[in-house]
């Protein structure tokens, strides 16, 4: 099976689980099952290939500009994680179908298990570190969803929170030092890094890399100072817990240094870090489970000192060293898990965790029993379980290792730890299992069904074979894996086995357990001076931690956005003023190329006029319909402007562009204040008139200064000219630019255009809907008005112009690709002599009259566009390529067909409907109960009631 | 007339323009606001369109029978969209205004929490 497909398949498996939870939890469960079973047997058909040694690799370049190729590859260390991940996945699925309750939503947990499943499946095959970081965070996420599963619990929430705080926050650490890794050694593909040792460990950026992302590593993987979240995360279901704590989440930080222990590892700075935060982790979660009462926190705490164990053995940097890392990962798998499992079955069937209230449960429960007694001896290290085996070897190699000059402080504070986790090892079982049979559960305890033990039973018979028969059945994995950790240099000599003779690990080993069994005696004082000391709360230091930063980040926000927006765009003038400013005083300017143009006397009136009119518009402001018409003599100089300076499509399109956006405003202002009240003290306004002064001087320097200069490089646009006849066939250059070398844009315009309408019919319904409409419904109108709402001469116009007005439109339509003309103008005419009918004859006639569905119009429009764009797939040519011919019609002259023409018909549609659509949506504003009158015209001299009526009113 | 040449006709009208709409725009009522926004993007199409350097009588329209100059298209069709899409701009801003006049009464721009504000009735 393509790795690609093991790596995709719990995220394509993840849709099932929650849509088949309809067809009953077994369904629901089932299909969790088989897709981790597919990819699980899909993983172990590779295992021949990885066991001899070899890597499988599959890849695509997927953003190679970036060096984002999505490759994944198979060696021993992958293969371990993913067996492991798959495998207690598969485990884990079968317990919770038996664990979750009727009231859980169980599809939803389901689902979120398998997008936990593939972003860790991601994450170990992942042979570029990118896309590794793509499924890191995705840990972090989904992982969030499964802890704070039970959304009911304030602490579910809170310990979802906190871990996904902590562990996203150094992710983003991480992000950093795998691009600065990346940077280093010239590809973000791992398999590249991993040969580039002596390059990384000679950059300067080592360290910060280092630091970077063994932040990443050791939140993940919770290590002191970051432990914290991972007892707060025991809120979540067990199942989840015994995933995420025992092989997967918490791992993750772990895998990843060991993938990058070839290239990171070897130096003082990786072994002063990784060994010391690990020895200090182990010791640290050890002391603190032995007080813990809470079964799952106990496991927590053990947790956290198990990954700092592995984590300091890593760090030690030495190969032997390494192989005892892997070998204790498969082995702490094998009995956390089961001892989670276990915990969760004491906690479903006497429903309570607290050790303080259990005890003699092995009469009760023996198969619960058996399995906890077993796993948790395994974790004390008492052989011949597999954790004695990997603590043996553990404590063998903190002999030979020196920190700083002291030879006994590694080996002195690894027993200390050993001792404990011995200790809180005999306490779960004491506390729970032993002793006498009590009165007092709150449930009355009894063993599962087999659903339930199952899981962990095989998990413990894997902790006594691998015990047994370590070097047989664990031994050809730890080699592979190890040796991918190593990085191809060949394997120390190590032997696997429980007996290595009189060695100071086995003295060591003797003393953990003996001590551990003395100290478990003496829990009850300790345990009440230990309550009795002061310590530090690390949820309390962390809330406050993020009390304050919420509090910084309110200082900030608040203090930069108090609401005044007209602050806002003060501050933003002057900051463009000022950064052009900057450029302007800190670059060069070449002299003029070009002369200025002499000019008649027409084009300095129009100037004059524009200069009066936008003063004017300026002066005033607060009379608002004044403002209105002189705003509209600027849009007409503008206008004009356009035309004389060769751009007539431009001054067709302003000119009714201006036309409707004139109507837009009137509608507007109707329901608005018709004039604004003088606010602003003078001051004010003085330093208002002095931003916008600056600015336009500004604007006008700028366009001035590059209008007397050529372009510094050449313009496309001679291409445009050059082949807008012979590739677009059209002449009209600016439209065949739109329809067709650009056809991209436009088309991308005409769908902002229908959005913005939608928009603003969106608005409309809402505000329709909300108690605006009262107010509307039973506004008087503020100003005096019309005696003729419909006068008969405007509406007889009106009816002669719009067929001339239509026929305009469609010959601007049609000659628009070869003469100044094209669909955004065809449209915008079409749409006024629609506009004309409502204004002179009344909304509801016009409305009544016409059946065009506004919303309609423009997605046909949008949609022909891409249709037409779509078409030209049909000759192999990429999108919106256009295709044209000539045709002769006998009675007519040539006549030119392009597809373009039907990309501009397109945008035609799309320009109509929106235009209409947002007017229309105004104007429905306007209705009130009664002002409807069924005929057009108030007055009609072919109607006889006509004059009664208008007697009456 | 030195110094009534086209450039600077053209230069002062955008100067001209954009000042004015950047005044608008530092107003606290929307009516001013949205003439202010229109103003401005005159002085912005103007602005676009001019980077294509001036000429009369150059139409970007090829002409089949004989070689004649042609003004820079390329601006003009980037300045043809964006008057469009304005329009769909100043529609929804005069919507969005209309919509917060309606239902609070007001026409400020300004958040109404803020000590600036006066609470006024329009």
């Amino acid at each position: 099976m393509s790795l690609f497909l093991i790596a995709a398949l719990p995220f394509l498996g993840a849709l099932f689980p929650a849509l088949l939870i309809r067809a009953g939890r077994n369904a629901s469960a089932s299909a969790a099952g088989l897709t981790s079973f597919l990819a699980f047997v899909g993983l172990m058909l590779h295992a021949p290939a990885v066991f001899r040694g070899e890597v499988i690799q599959v890849g695509v370049d997927w953003l190679p500009a970036l060096g984002l190729n999505a490759n994944f590859f198979l060696d021993g260390l992958g293969f371990l994680f993913a067996s492991m991940i798959l495998g207690i996945g598969l485990l884990i699925i079968l317990y919770a179908r038996f664990y979750l309750s009727r009231e859980d939503p169980m599809g939803q947990f389901y689902t979120y298990l398998l997008l936990f499943q593939g972003a860790m499946v991601g994450i170990v095959l992942s042979d570029n570190i990118l896309l590794l970081l793509i499924f890191w965070e995705l840990t972090s996420l989904s992982s969030f969803l499964l802890i704070g599963f039970w959304k009911h619990l304030p602490e579910g929430r809170q310990g979802a929170r906190m871990a996904l705080a902590v562990t996203g926050t150094g992710g983003l650490a991480m992000i950093g030092g795998m691009m600065i890794l990346g940077n280093i050694a010239g590809s973000y593909d791992l398999s590249v890094i991993l040969q580039n040792k002596d390059l990384i460990q000679s950059s300067p950026l080592y360290l910060p890399a280092l630091i970077l992302i063994l932040l990443g590593c050791f939140t993940k993987s919770a290590q002191f100072p970051f432990h914290f979240w991972l007892p707060h995360a025991m809120a979540a279901p067990t199942p989840v817990s015994a995933y995420l704590h025992s092989a997967t989440m918490v791992k993750a930080g772990l895998f990843l240094m060991a993938r990058l222990w070839p290239v990171l590892a070897g130096t003082p700075e990786w072994f002063y870090i990784v060994a010391t935060t690990g020895l200090v982790t182990m010791v640290l979660g050890a002391v603190i489970a032995l007080f813990k009462d809470d079964l799952k926190a106990l496991l927590a705490f053990s947790t956290v000192s198990h990954l700092g164990l592995i984590t300091m053995l890593l760090g030690f940097g030495t190969k032997i060293a390494a192989v005892t890392a892997v070998f204790h990962i498969i082995n702490h798998a094998t009995f956390k898990a089961a001892l989670f499992l276990s915990a969760g079955i004491v906690d479903h069937e006497a429903h309570t965790r607290d050790i303080k209230r259990l005890g003699g449960l092995r009469h009760l429960m023996p198969v619960t029993a058996t399995i906890a007694i077993v796993a948790a001896l395994s974790m004390a290290g008492v052989p011949p379980f597999n954790g004695f085996l990997s603590k043996e070897m553990m404590l063998e190699e903190t002999v030979h290792t020196l920190w700083g000059s002291s030879q006994y402080l590694v080996p002195g504070l690894a027993l200390l730890a050993a001792l404990f986790s011995a200790a809180y090892s005999f306490r779960f079982i004491g506390h729970v299992f032993m002793g006498q049979t009590r009165e007092d559960y709150p449930a009355h305890p009894h063993d599962p069904g087999v659903g339930m033990w199952m899981g962990p039973a095989l998990l413990v018979v894997l902790v006594v074979l691998i015990g047994l028969f370590s070097a047989t059945l664990a031994g050809p994995l730890v080699a592979v894996a190890a040796g991918a950790v190593i990085g191809g240099a060949d394997l120390p000599y190590y032997s696997l086995k429980l007996w290595h003779g009189v060695t100071p690990a086995l003295y060591m080993s003797a003393v953990a357990v003996g001590g551990g069994f003395v100290l478990f005696k003496l829990h009850r004082p300790l345990a009440a001076a230990w309550n009795g000391a002061p310590r530090p709360e690390a949820k309390q230091i962390f809330d406050g931690l993020l009390r304050g930063l919420t509090k910084l980040s309110q200082l900030i926000t608040d203090g930069l956005h108090n609401g005044a927006i007209t602050r806002y765009a003060a501050v933003m003038m002057l900051f463009i003023i000022g950064l052009s400013y900057y450029a302007y005083s800190t670059g060069t300017l070449a002299a003029a190329t070009r002369t200025v143009q002499s000019v008649g006397p027409i084009p300095i009136i129009a100037w004059f006029c524009l200069l009066v009119a936008t003063l004017a518009v300026v002066a005033n402001h607060r009379q608002r319909q004044l403002s209105l018409v002189l705003i509209g003599v600027v849009g007409l100089v503008v206008s004009m402007g356009f035309n004389y300076l060769s751009a007539p499509d431009l001054a067709l399109t302003q000119l009714s562009v201006e036309v409707v956006t004139m109507i837009l405003l009137l509608l507007a202002l109707n329901f608005m204040p018709k004039d604004s009240p003088v606010e602003a003290p003078v001051w004010v306004r003085v330093r208002d008139g002095g931003i916008a002064i600056l600015g336009g001087l500004g604007a006008a320097a700028l366009i001035y200064v590059l209008m007397l200069r050529d372009f510094s490089h050449p313009s496309i646009s001679e291409y445009h000219l050059a082949n807008s006849y012979k590739g677009g066939g059209g002449t009209n250059v600016v439209n065949v630019i739109l329809v067709d070398f650009r056809g991209y844009d436009t088309f991308g315009e005409i769908i902002v255009l229908g959005i913005a309408a939608l928009v603003i019919y969106a608005l409309t319904e809402a505000l329709l809907g909300s108690r605006v409409r009262a107010y509307l419904l039973n506004r008087k109108p503020d100003m005096p008005q019309a005696g003729d709402a419909h006068p008969m001469m405007m509406v007889v116009a009106t009816r002669v112009m719009m067929p001339l007005a239509l026929m305009v439109a469609a010959y601007i339509f049609f000659r628009g690709h070869n003469l100044p003309g094209g669909g955004f103008i065809a449209g915008l005419i079409a749409a006024i002599a629609l506009l004309m009918q409502y204004m002179a004859s009344g909304f509801s006639w016009a409305a009544e009259r016409q059946r065009m569905f506004y919303h309609g119009t423009i997605g046909s429009g949008v949609l022909i566009a891409a249709a037409t764009g779509l078409g030209s797939w049909f000759s192999d040519m990429p999108f919106l390529t256009s295709a044209f011919g000539y045709v002769d019609w006998p009675p007519l002259q040539e006549f030119e067909w392009a597809t373009a023409a039907l990309f501009d018909l397109g945008v035609f549609l799309a320009v109509v409907g929106a235009v209409l659509l947002a007017l229309e949506s105004l104007a429905r504003f306007a209705w009130q109960p009664g002002m409807s009158s069924e005929h057009a015209m108030d007055i009609n001299p072919a109607r006889d009631d006509a004059l009664a009526a208008k007697g009456e009113g | 007339m030195e110094i009534l040449n086209m450039e600077f006709l053209l230069a002062s009208a955008v100067g001209i323009v954009t000042a004015a709409g950047i005044y608008l725009i530092l107003r606290r009522r929307t009516f001013p606001v949205i003439l202010g926004l229109s103003l401005l993007t005159y002085g912005v199409n103007i602005f676009l369109f001019a980077t294509g350097r001036l000429m009369v009588n150059a139409p970007p329209v090829l002409n089949k029978y004989a070689e004649v100059p042609y003004t820079d298209p390329l601006p003009q069709a980037l300045v043809l969209t964006a008057i469009v899409i304005s329009f769909g701009m100043t529609a929804v801003v005069v919507m969005i205004a209309l919509a917060a006049y309606l239902s609070s009464k007001d026409d400020l721009i300004d958040m109404p929490n803020h000590p600036e504000d006066e609470g006024e009735n329009a």
